[in-house]
């Protein structure tokens, strides 16, 4: 029992990580940027959405409601004032600005709301569970997984049937004769960045209504987010799905032999994957 | 900075028709005062105080971190993140051999330097397994499993670390023939020690980068940097020149963690595999002194050891300082060169 009871926890805790990384991917699949300051993205908007419930009172799922279109807003003036400058064929001003960013961004956290671990309050939610043949599961980690599979199809659904989902791609596939035809290939990106920001928010609202976090826990969600990517594979956002369910599985298996193993074993499957699949589970992309 | 004069003369046929120049007269020059610098810092310890030589230790190892790096991710297009995992292994190499089997610490840095290139080996299979970007993420996935590893070793003290025993920095060669002659005390003698081994290993280090530049691979290198597809073409095996480049780095990195901590003479998994202090710093100084040269670096210590002592106790805002630095550091660069 304890044995299924691992697998589910880890199957829903694999929803937050696909949380994680489907901004990533998407960022990643539009303009082959990789965001080195993801991970302290999120953290920012459960800092952002922390103060919101703390400061006005809100639910923290109406809180999230007003931080997503305000970490929109961060997204896009993010990319299209800095992020932008440093596309192009040279892969090393991306890594180092980002790379930059991250460390302004911790520290930034830092001062203002100093190193203690905090949580978002979610009343009683937090503590709500279901049964599930025997099994009982929490209402917060269901919902992290519901919300995990509604945004995937709703970007599925934005990508393949919307305008703008068509401008992305072909963005994506050939900026310059996406130019051509009339697109603004530097609105695009940036609006594509402040999407994933939406999407960092859902991440946020999860990640602090369920566990402790402080300004340095962006890296670790970073490498979460990237693990997640690389075993379900580029390009496919239901195979980063299966990436995240397939490390949290071994996550919360891993800890459940021996606590000190957790993060550990959630890298020893990363790697197994690469070691046997290195393009991923479910590779779509070619890059 | 040029060392050695290096011309190469065409075959018989055409020997009047090209000539190679590695050097020029100002780089000549250059050489010379850097001579003249390394004979002044070989005499530091009898100098200065102690204090000052163990800053100045700071600014050798730091440097020699960095031109590693340099190569890495300036001439090679290797950008990791995740040489940290070299220097906590070099470093636990060298705690490993001196706690564990009573070695002198002279004799554990290289080894210290074999052990993390060892690593590098499986390291490399894996990373090198993923694209640009995603190289960089994944060199850190692995040292955070280096650092889970090794905390996980009990000997060692497992999570909270170790210390290296008392007697064996003490006992270090060369420490009492510096006690007995110069009246030294032993902890200053014991710095002093570690200090010449930093700059013998920087020196080493800036040679060995400037002769690899200036080979046949070093070009193959520079075809590869510039085009890879065409370098590929034209023979130039760019795997096997990366591997080559990613294996002496991590040797490098591995002996200048080794000294870093026998000058430290305390370990944690935290301290030894920090992201912050291994490679944060280091990428700081290769891109605030120019990356893809090997004076930036050198510029580039300078003003981060300024930078450190005179905002270090911001604390955090002098991290955040240094990460804008960056950020407009980078940008600028790419606004300069016209891209």
């Amino acid at each position: 029992m304890n044995w299924l009871d691992s697998i589910l926890q880890g199957i829903l805790l694999g929803g937050l990580y696909a949380l994680f990384a489907a901004g990533l991917s998407l960022v990643f699949g539009i303009m082959r940027l990789v965001n080195l300051a993801h991970g302290d993205l999120i953290v920012f908007a459960a800092f952002l959405i922390l103060m919101l419930v703390s400061t006005l009172g809100l639910n923290p799922f109406v809180a999230a409601l007003i931080a997503g279109p305000l970490m929109f807003a961060v997204g896009y003036l993010l990319q299209y004032h800095l992020l932008n400058r440093t596309l192009g064929k040279d892969i090393l001003p991306p890594l180092l600005v980002t790379f930059g960013l991250s460390i302004v961004i911790q520290n930034g956290l830092l001062e203002a709301f100093t190193a203690d671990s905090q949580r978002i309050p979610a009343g009683a939610l937090e503590q709500a569970s279901i049964s599930l043949g025997g099994i009982n599961a929490g209402v917060m980690p269901l919902l992290t997984f519901a919300s995990a599979i509604l945004v995937i199809v709703g970007l599925n659904q934005m990508i393949y049937k919307t305008a703008l989902g068509r401008a992305f791609r072909a963005t994506s596939d050939d900026v310059v004769t996406a130019g051509l035809m009339g697109i603004r290939p530097n609105q695009i990106f940036a609006i594509a960045t402040g999407l994933a920001m939406v999407i960092v928010t859902i991440a946020a609202l999860y990640l602090g209504t369920r566990a402790n976090f402080d300004p340095t826990a962006g890296p670790a969600r970073l490498i979460y987010a990237f693990e997640a990517v690389i075993i379900g594979g580029l390009g496919s956002l239901w195979g980063t799905l299966a990436g995240g369910i397939i490390l949290g599985v071994a996550q919360t298996v891993g800890a459940a032999i021996n606590p000190e193993w957790q993060i550990l074993s959630g890298h020893i499957a990363f790697l197994l994957v690469l070691l046997f699949r290195p393009r991923g589970l479910f590779p779509r992309a070619v890059d | 900075m040029t060392l050695q004069t290096e011309t190469l003369v065409g075959t018989s046929s055409a020997r009047k028709a090209w000539r190679v120049e590695t050097r020029t007269r100002l780089s000549g020059l250059f050489s010379l005062f850097a001579i003249a610098l390394i004979v002044i810092l070989c005499a530091a310890p009898f100098l200065v105080s102690r204090g000052v030589v163990q800053d100045l230790f700071f600014i050798l190892t730091m440097l020699a971190l960095a031109q590693s790096w340099n190569l890495l991710a300036g001439y090679a297009g290797l950008i990791s993140v995740g040489q940290q995992l070299f220097v906590g292994c070099g470093a636990y190499a060298l705690v490993g051999f001196v706690t564990l089997l009573g070695l002198d610490p002279i004799f554990a840095i290289p080894l210290a330097g074999l052990f993390a290139m060892l690593v590098a080996l499986p390291t490399a299979f894996f990373a090198f397994r993923l694209y640009g970007p995603y190289f960089a993420i994944g060199t850190w996935v692995i040292a955070e499993v280096g650092r889970l590893l090794f905390a996980q070793w009990k000997a060692l003290g497992g999570g909270t670390g170790t210390s290296l025993p008392r007697d064996a920095t003490r006992e270090m060669f060369g420490v009492s023939f510096l006690e007995d002659w110069f009246g030294m005390r032993t902890a200053a003698a014991a710095d002093a020690v570690a200090f010449w081994l930093a700059l013998i290993v920087l020196v080493l280090t800036i040679w060995f980068i400037y002769r690899l530049l200036r080979s046949k691979q070093g070009l193959g290198l520079a075809a590869v940097r510039d085009n890879e597809t065409a370098a590929r073409a034209l023979g130039v095996d760019a795997q096997k020149l990366k591997l080559v480049i990613y294996l002496s780095t991590a040797f490098i990195t591995g002996v200048v963690g080794a000294l870093i901590y026998l000058q430290k003479a305390r370990i944690s998994p935290d301290a030894a595999f920090s992201l912050t202090d291994w490679t944060a710093y280091v990428i700081f100084i290769v891109v605030i002194g120019g990356i893809g040269t090997i004076e930036g670096p050198i510029l580039g210590v300078i003003i981060f050891f300024l930078m450190q002592n005179a905002l270090s106790s911001y604390g955090s805002w002098y991290l955040l300082l240094l990460g804008a630095l960056a950020i407009v550091t980078m940008l600028l660069r790419r606004a300069g060169s016209g891209a």
